[in-house]
């Protein structure tokens, strides 16, 4: 619950066991890295703006599992939390992120010139290409917890600092709650409108409070750079655009992104980063680069084959449906990504995807010449 | 046994108290350290002006937003109850839900007894509107669970096709569902089900635990049309009474199935007495019957319920003080739901319809739920033997146009009597 931590002192009258949460149908990284006598430490914290660990653990408390992801089951409501609750944070972060240890750096990188090719993946089979990350705005409690007006102050310095933007990375912003219906049916019609969240994972937490107050989607002109304003994070940022040249979606996330970030910084602000964490954002499993980079690619010969799944994990890969993390494929085509976010850089990541696509689509190709894929089966990344 | 106050007090051992404990506000300063500025009644840590985060109301249609304005949000917004309640808890579920189809829905809820008194500037005039302009800070509301009192209350079984009353009641001492912490609301459930355990005859029953309850046990709950689920609405959720669920939820009802109590859904229990059929008096006569020995039981433990002379038994939403009965049939009104006359007739009568499946439902076919609208400054029994005139009457109303003769709007009763 936002700045309301005289409840937590309240709960110090009762005993840890009595607070202690039932987790055992739970199926979580939380869960599994809660236990009783961490919980004891750890109930009596809290940040300076006063987070608790029940605040950080809630939504992993009143979502047990989801049918296809191991959910992070826990969030932070503002930079300090991952200082704060690094006990049960940390091991949650090695968990999720592949065994990333608390001593680890994390490398930024995002030039896009140290990308290899990614120019040229075949548009008969890549449909479209996206890049998207978050950044939180240092200082700002993040949306869990934020106040209303810390959340409006929030979009004040977003909207102020992204109207600077000039070239083709010129655009207008869009309030949630000012939009005409117009704007609104442009926006759906252009796969930009993002709606209250319905996930039980994000409404748990708190951060669609006082929806649509301080929500907004700026984006440029040529509908290629998109910004979502108090969504699940501060921003999130997405570069994205029809067909497979993916070299062209990153160097304009990059070219973006550091714009934003000097703009920024001449009001005086600057992003949640530290060379532990990289990027700080709500989620733990969005933390390091925050990036997802991906395409929707056909391939419906080879997500048939019994390899499918072997060869996606090998190349570090994900899939998803094509309507975003909780849905299925439909048709053939699928959402393929980054499954990692920390411990590698923004251009190692995006190589990853493009390396990793372009194999797919060429077995792909030899599956519909009825041609064995065996040789092209790659060693664990 | 210990009141509230000293309840607070004594089991405050290990953390530092302010000298002032309970209702109203403290000018404590930005300068305190933490462990003062955290205690009980304390005043909360604010980084915006008032104006800053005073919610946006423009497209709202609640009691809340219709009371709220900007000054008196300034003037209680850096206050907290001594659990700690903030008026922006209290407001949330109003502030993201604007409005509902059917009802002007409250937009506020209480997180613990003490909500009432230190955000009295804000719940006073939601109160007043939403039960008819009852003054709480004067008025008096009466409670009386004499079912012998009753008149009548055995309806025709050719129009009425059952009968129920519900309540609800909270534990003195523990916060309620949209602030409860996971070990009130297991001292909640504990309390209750040892309160249980103790009823005897034809009100002896058993409980079902949410968390433990067998496939078998769900089934037949389900069938029994008893089982409740986790909250869907978002009025419920976003006033936060559905975390940590199902730990320490259950239902317990006794064997003939005719006396049931929710525990912690959205009050810390909600108590019904039902059956098939016109029975509305035997229904009620068990209703206060069972209330009584569940309160007696209680108290021999050292508890008892939050009630109070003016705002009677204290329930997280407003529109449950008072008595937070309802009491009502489901009846076949084939012909008079169809008279343009029919929302008039229950108006006048002080009754509501609502679908069968519920508040936020439509009638099927002509069946209805009919009960009482008013909560709060009527007793049980006036409210009871309300419903049962007011059923009547409508059995009648039915009966005569089956016959094809007319029918009349019946004068409007009085409201606080």
């Amino acid at each position: 619950m936002p700045f309301g931590n005289t409840h937590n002192q309240l709960k110090m009258k009762y005993s840890a066991e009595a607070e202690y949460p039932d987790l055992t149908k739970h199926n979580n990284h939380m869960a599994k890295a809660l236990t009783p006598a961490m919980y004891q430490r750890l109930r009596s914290k809290q940040t300076p703006s006063g987070f608790t660990l029940d605040d950080v653990i809630q939504t992993g408390v009143d979502n047990p599992g989801h049918p296809f992801i191991m959910t992070v089951g826990c969030v932070a409501g503002d930079e300090e939390t991952y200082e704060v609750f690094k006990e049960l944070l940390d091991p949650v972060i090695e968990d999720r992120h592949g065994g990333y240890k608390p001593t680890d750096k994390h490398k930024t990188d995002l030039n896009p010139a140290n990308l290899k090719g990614g120019d040229d993946l075949d548009p008969k089979y890549v449909l479209s290409s996206r890049v998207r990350t978050g950044r939180s705005i240092r200082g700002f409690c993040l949306p869990p917890h934020c106040s209303r007006g810390e959340r409006r102050a929030i979009e004040k310095l977003s909207v102020e600092a992204l109207s600077a933007l000039t070239g083709d990375l010129k655009g207008k912003y869009y309030a949630l709650k000012n939009m005409t219906e117009a704007e609104q049916q442009q926006l759906i019609d252009d796969h930009f409108l993002f709606d209250k969240p319905v996930s039980p994972l994000l409404l748990a937490s708190g951060m669609a409070r006082d929806w649509p107050d301080a929500r907004g989607i700026w984006h440029n002109d040529n509908k290629t750079f998109l910004v979502w304003v108090n969504e699940e994070d501060h921003l999130r940022v997405i570069s994205m655009q029809k067909g497979g040249n993916m070299k062209e979606v990153f160097t304009r996330f990059c070219t973006g992104l550091t714009k934003i970030e000097e703009l920024f910084k001449t009001k005086g602000h600057e992003f949640m980063w530290n060379e532990h964490l990289g990027y700080i954002l709500t989620c733990p499993s969005n933390l390091g680069t925050g990036l997802r980079g991906g395409v929707h690619v056909k391939l419906p010969n080879l997500s048939k084959h019994s390899k499918f799944e072997e060869v996606l994990k090998r190349l570090r890969l994900q899939k998803r449906g094509t309507g975003g993390v909780d849905t299925a494929a439909v048709g053939g085509v699928f959402d393929i990504s980054n499954a990692d976010r920390l411990g590698f850089s923004e251009v190692e990541l995006v190589q990853v995807v493009v390396d990793g696509v372009r194999l797919l689509v060429e077995m792909e190709k030899r599956l519909e010449k009825k041609q064995s894929i065996d040789d092209l089966i790659p060693a664990q990344k | 046994m210990a009141s509230n106050f000293a309840r607070i007090l004594s089991s405050k051992r290990n953390v530092g108290i302010l000298s002032l404990v309970g209702a109203g506000s403290l000018s404590v300063g930005f300068f305190l350290t933490r462990e003062q500025y955290v205690s009980a009644g304390a005043q909360v840590r604010r980084l915006y002006p008032a104006s800053a985060d005073y919610p946006d109301l423009r497209k709202h249609n609640n009691c809340m937003a219709s009371h709220l304005t900007p000054a008196l949000y300034a003037k209680l917004c850096d206050k907290a109850t001594p659990n700690g309640f903030t008026l922006d808890q209290a407001i949330q579920t109003g502030v993201d839900n604007p409005g509902h189809p059917f009802i002007k829905t409250v937009g506020m809820v209480a997180g613990d007894e003490e909500s009432y008194e230190v955000f009295a500037d804000l719940f006073d005039p939601v109160i007043k509107e939403r039960h008819n302009g009852y003054n709480a800070r004067i008025m008096k509301h009466p409670t009386d669970l004499e079912s012998s009192k009753i008149r009548g209350g055995q309806f025709d079984d050719n129009y009425v096709l059952s009968s129920r009353v519900r309540t609800g009641r909270s534990i003195r001492g523990l916060s309620l569902p949209p602030a409860c912490t996971r070990a009130e609301r297991r001292d909640v459930e504990r309390v209750v089900i040892s309160a249980l355990a103790g009823l005897k005859g034809n009100l002896a029953g058993k409980y079902y635990s949410l968390t433990e309850m067998t496939e078998k046990e769900q089934q037949q709950l389900i069938d029994d049309h008893f089982l409740f689920d986790k909250p869907v609405s978002p009025l419920l959720t976003c006033a936060g009474m559905a975390r940590d669920w199902p730990d320490a939820r259950g239902i317990w009802h006794n064997n003939e199935k005719t006396f049931l109590v929710w525990v912690n859904e959205e009050d810390h229990t909600r108590v019904i007495s039902m059956e098939k059929g016109g029975n509305m008096k035997r229904v009620f006569e068990r209703f206060c019957r069972g209330l009584q020995e569940v309160e007696h039981l209680i108290q021999e433990k050292g508890w008892e319920f939050m009630w109070n002379e003016h705002l009677g038994y204290i329930l997280t939403c407003p529109s449950n003080l008072g008595t937070g009965l309802r009491a009502g049939v489901h009846i076949k009104l084939p012909r008079l739901s169809k008279d343009p006359r029919f929302p008039k007739i229950l108006d006048n009568l002080r009754l509501q319809k609502r679908g069968t499946g519920g508040v936020d439902t439509a009638a099927v076919g002509s069946t209805f739920d009919i009960s009482n609208l008013d909560r709060l400054g009527q007793s049980e029994v006036q409210l009871v033997q309300t419903v049962i005139d007011g059923v009547n009457y409508l059995i009648e109303c039915e009966k005569r146009l089956e016959k094809g003769q007319d029918i009349k709007i019946p004068a409007p009763i009085s409201q606080f009597k």
